[in-house]
């Protein structure tokens, strides 16, 4: 879809999916999507880290795919699908990473898991049996200081296989 | 607070680009909005290319060649069928880019516009002699990527111009293509300094040698001594160190947050040996 703005126009309603919901928002176009969920909206799931994607933390996904909510402007989400952590709960997926994350001791600080769950969850949806050499690459781009990587391994390979289990 | 606009169709945007001369144009963004927290005018009209169809297309030309959309996205060019194995330089370059996040938001052309001499895909796209497509509201140019870069962040785009498309001669059959980048950590890292290289070998011996490093000089840096250092020789820990011995005649890097430049030199030569694993 195709979204024309007239030169004119400074604030315009802008419309997207946002964790299943239609969202209509009319905040300047130029605010960054991170701003928008944790100020605008209250959804402080998302944190932001660096603000200038080299960490992960405010990781989104939009139509599905992870992309970074601090390198985001609000105008970019038209028309677009927006998922963020707070959807896991909601779906078997979500719940089952929420579950494993939990269980296998993949949380410290917890400030990298927001991002750090929803790159997996582009894992977990992708279908294929995924090796730990995969998933690890599928995580690179979310840093976590507290280098609880082994065990965020851990977390999103149970969740792979028993997502994959009839 | 800044307008921002998403053509569809070229004509719209070259209309935009006209009517908005003081615009800044977007592609992925990772780059321009980091920039843009602190540069100066900061207010000035983003005219976004994401929506523009046109310039996210891959196709064939009729001589074998691929041409790549501008807005094309590295998580494509990654796993696109028209590169993967017959360039697959880039597709190695294009997986090294930021991380997978990243990956799915920075475009090519960006990446070409940004001429960070770190930039990932450049040196693939010197060794594959590309050539860059300009578009303009007046018409098309062509100019090879070497020529279209001048120097950091110096490109030869005008106002009133984009890069529209990236154009690979046919794809060529070379018995090694690798890409090898060095950063502070394996991922989101910027290459302290990066190798391009595509050899041919007849038999045991090398007939031809192109490569091309990345971050040691102000712009994709070839050396023409070192591939010619490698002809007639075969592949091995000791052709390669001669080749080295050349490339340090001719690198100049600089210190900077990310590196020394003796540590760079040293790098760059070190990054050859890994062609004979």
């Amino acid at each position: 879809m195709s979204v024309r703005t007239l030169p004119a126009v400074t604030k315009k309603p802008v419309l997207f999916t946002l964790n299943g919901s239609t969202v209509e928002t009319a905040v300047h176009d130029d605010r960054r999507v991170i701003d928008l969920l944790r100020e605008d909206l209250g959804l402080t799931g998302s944190k932001e880290g660096c603000g200038t994607g080299e960490c992960g933390a405010c990781t989104i996904l939009v139509n599905g795919q992870p992309k970074l909510a601090c390198l985001m402007l609000v105008a970019q989400l038209a028309g677009r699908e927006v998922e963020t952590v707070e959807v896991l709960e909601r779906t078997p997926d979500g719940q089952r990473l929420l579950t494993a994350f939990a269980e296998e001791g993949a949380v410290q600080c917890g400030y990298c898991t927001p991002g750090m769950e929803m790159a997996s969850l582009a894992l977990v949806r992708c279908g294929e049996a995924l090796t730990r050499e995969q998933i690890r690459e599928g995580l690179s781009g979310n840093l976590c200081r507290c280098t609880g990587y082994v065990k965020i391994v851990d977390a999103v390979e149970r969740t792979v296989k028993e997502c994959a289990a009839p | 607070m800044k307008q921002i606009l998403f053509p569809a169709t070229l004509k719209e945007l070259f209309g935009l680009m006209a009517d908005l001369p003081e615009s800044r144009i977007m592609a992925g963004g990772t780059d321009l909005l980091v920039a843009l927290r602190t540069a100066d005018g900061a207010d000035r009209p983003l005219i976004a290319l994401e929506r523009l169809e046109e310039l996210s297309a891959l196709s064939v030309q009729p001589d074998g060649g691929v041409t790549i959309g501008a807005c094309t996205t590295f998580s494509r060019i990654m796993t696109h069928p028209l590169l993967v194995g017959r360039y697959s330089i880039l597709t190695q370059a294009a997986g090294t880019v930021g991380g997978p996040a990243v990956r799915n938001m920075a475009t090519i052309g960006g990446n070409i516009a940004t001429a960070s001499p770190a930039g990932d895909s450049l040196p693939p796209l010197y060794l594959l002699a590309a050539a860059v497509e300009i578009n303009a509201a007046a018409g098309t140019r062509m100019l090879p990527i070497d020529r279209f870069i001048r120097g950091p962040r110096k490109t030869l785009l005008q106002p009133g111009e984009i890069i529209s498309r990236i154009i690979l001669p046919p794809a060529e059959k070379w018995n090694l293509q690798r890409f090898e980048k060095v950063g502070r950590r394996k991922s989101l890292a910027i290459a302290v300094v990066s190798l391009a290289a595509m050899i041919r070998l007849e038999g045991n011996c090398v007939v031809e040698a192109r490569l091309a490093w990345g971050s040691v000089g102000p712009t994709v840096l070839r050396c023409p001594a070192a591939e010619q250092a490698l002809v007639g020789q075969p592949l091995s820990q000791e052709s390669l160190a001669m080749a080295a011995g050349s490339l340090y005649e001719t690198v100049q890097p600089i210190d900077d947050l990310r590196a020394s430049a003796a540590y760079r030199r040293t790098v760059a030569g070190n990054l050859l040996m890994r062609l004979s694993d």
